[in-house]
């Protein structure tokens, strides 16, 4: 009894920290703050009970996210929003134009809040939880391989894509409105 | 090696992720090379653009009592008789450090953001956006632009060369960069409002930037106004910069 309380408690300390993260995260996959909180309550529901598998020693912030991902995709919101996705390679996941080089125009749409943030959300799921888990989370290569399953080739092939993407939707944006 | 092979290595500079001793040699190449500092200065400021934007939903507190339940015991139950203690102890080491957490040298968002701004502005091709080295004429251009008015010391007399400035946002927060010369080095001296989060985690009182960040720099707030200078140049030159700003203000 007295092992299942010290190890509620030691999951407790080690889990809430992330709680603001995983909830940031878990809202940007289902877009929607009622499927977020249910997420985030499940994976921590389902951390709870499988804590006595985790292994001390390993990362318990990639255990959980990798938890709360996979939890999302058996969701509702996760099996909508996979139907979306491509079933072809990360190559030709992403259609992206040559890179137009005009750092000024670029920096000027990097100001914009918003506009940087709709380019994110234009991501297809699996370059947008990559970028994520880097720029938000501040995950290393390795640490974003562990939380959602890939090898970590896939992680820098991923993340370079998402950035050209997202970079190229706010110099597109940019000409746009100066057009 | 050519600027394409130093070029393939920019992301995994800017998210640190080569070995110490690759770190060191891009270090190294991007201090002699203008067209890599500029392209890593760009990542850098998308990588940045892309961690503000993506901090975008908080949970709500009712999710937060029902995860904190659903986990464990509220916290004030669990720390029981505690609790008050643990306050007061908190309390007398914050006496004691006078503050000093707050104040630390720890390397806020502000700082590591003032310092991109810096090193993103040298690397453009267009450093300032308008060039003057009067400061009747460069001050009046910022009228419109931002949201308050500042004052510009006279330097005649002084090291120092105003070369411009250009706008800036710290934080989304419009402001001011001026650019000074001094000893071939450059100085950015970047003034915006003193409110957040801006200001969020700063004392008024003067504060040196972080060591870690590897520029001279200093901040203080002054007539609701929060100045951050920052410099590779010498600390004494950025310090003398600092206090010519810090004096009374000038017509």
């Amino acid at each position: 009894m007295s092992s299942q309380l010290s190890s509620a408690a030691q999951f407790e300390e080690l889990a809430m920290p992330l709680f603001d993260s995983l909830y940031n995260f878990a809202h940007w996959l289902t877009r929607n703050r009622e499927e977020a909180e249910d997420l985030v309550q499940e994976t921590y529901a389902k951390a709870l009970k499988g804590f006595s598998t985790f292994q001390p020693g390993t990362n318990f912030r990639a255990w959980m996210f990798r938890i709360l991902k996979n939890s999302f995709l058996t969701s509702r919101a996760g099996l909508a929003r996979c139907k979306m996705i491509s079933l072809s390679d990360d190559e030709q996941d992403l259609e992206l134009p040559a890179a137009t080089q005009t750092p000024e125009t670029e920096l000027l749409a990097l100001r914009d809040r918003q506009a940087v943030r709709q380019a994110i959300e234009e991501l297809p799921l699996h370059f947008q939880e990559v970028l994520l888990l880097c720029e938000v989370e501040e995950m290393s290569y390795q640490e974003i391989a562990e939380a959602i399953s890939v090898p970590i080739g896939t992680v820098m092939s991923r993340l370079w894509r998402a950035r050209r993407a997202v970079k190229q939707t706010l110099l597109n944006r940019t000409q746009k409105a100066k057009a | 090696m050519t600027c394409d092979a130093w070029s393939a290595k920019l992301d995994a500079y800017v998210d640190s992720e080569l070995p110490a001793e690759q770190m060191e040699a891009v270090h190294s190449h991007l201090r002699g090379c203008p067209s890599c500092t500029s392209q890593m200065a760009e990542r850098l400021q998308l990588k940045r653009a892309i961690g503000i934007a993506g901090r975008q939903f908080s949970p709500s507190a009712e999710l937060r009592r029902k995860v904190q339940k659903q986990v464990g015991k509220p916290q004030r139950a669990r720390l029981g008789w505690l609790a008050p203690a643990a306050v007061a102890a908190v309390l007398l080491l914050a006496i004691f450090f006078n503050f000093n957490l707050r104040i630390g040298n720890e390397a806020l968002p502000q700082f590591r953001e003032i310092a991109d701004l810096h090193v993103a502005a040298l690397a453009g091709s267009n450093p300032v956006d308008v060039t003057s080295t009067d400061r009747h004429t460069v001050k009046p251009w910022f009228q419109g632009k931002i949201p308050f008015s500042f004052d510009l010391p006279e330097v005649a007399g002084a090291p120092f060369t105003l070369l411009g400035g250009r706008m800036a946002y710290l934080q989304q927060s419009p402001g001011a960069q001026l650019i000074f010369l001094v000893r071939q080095h450059k100085i950015s001296v970047f003034i915006f409002q003193d409110r957040p989060p801006v200001n969020g985690g700063l004392s008024s009182e003067q504060r040196n930037f972080p060591p870690s960040l590897g520029f001279s720099g200093e901040t203080w707030a002054a007539r609701g106004l929060r100045y951050f200078v920052i410099s590779d140049a010498a600390a004494d030159d950025v310090k003398a910069l600092a206090r010519l700003l810090q004096s009374p203000p000038h017509s």
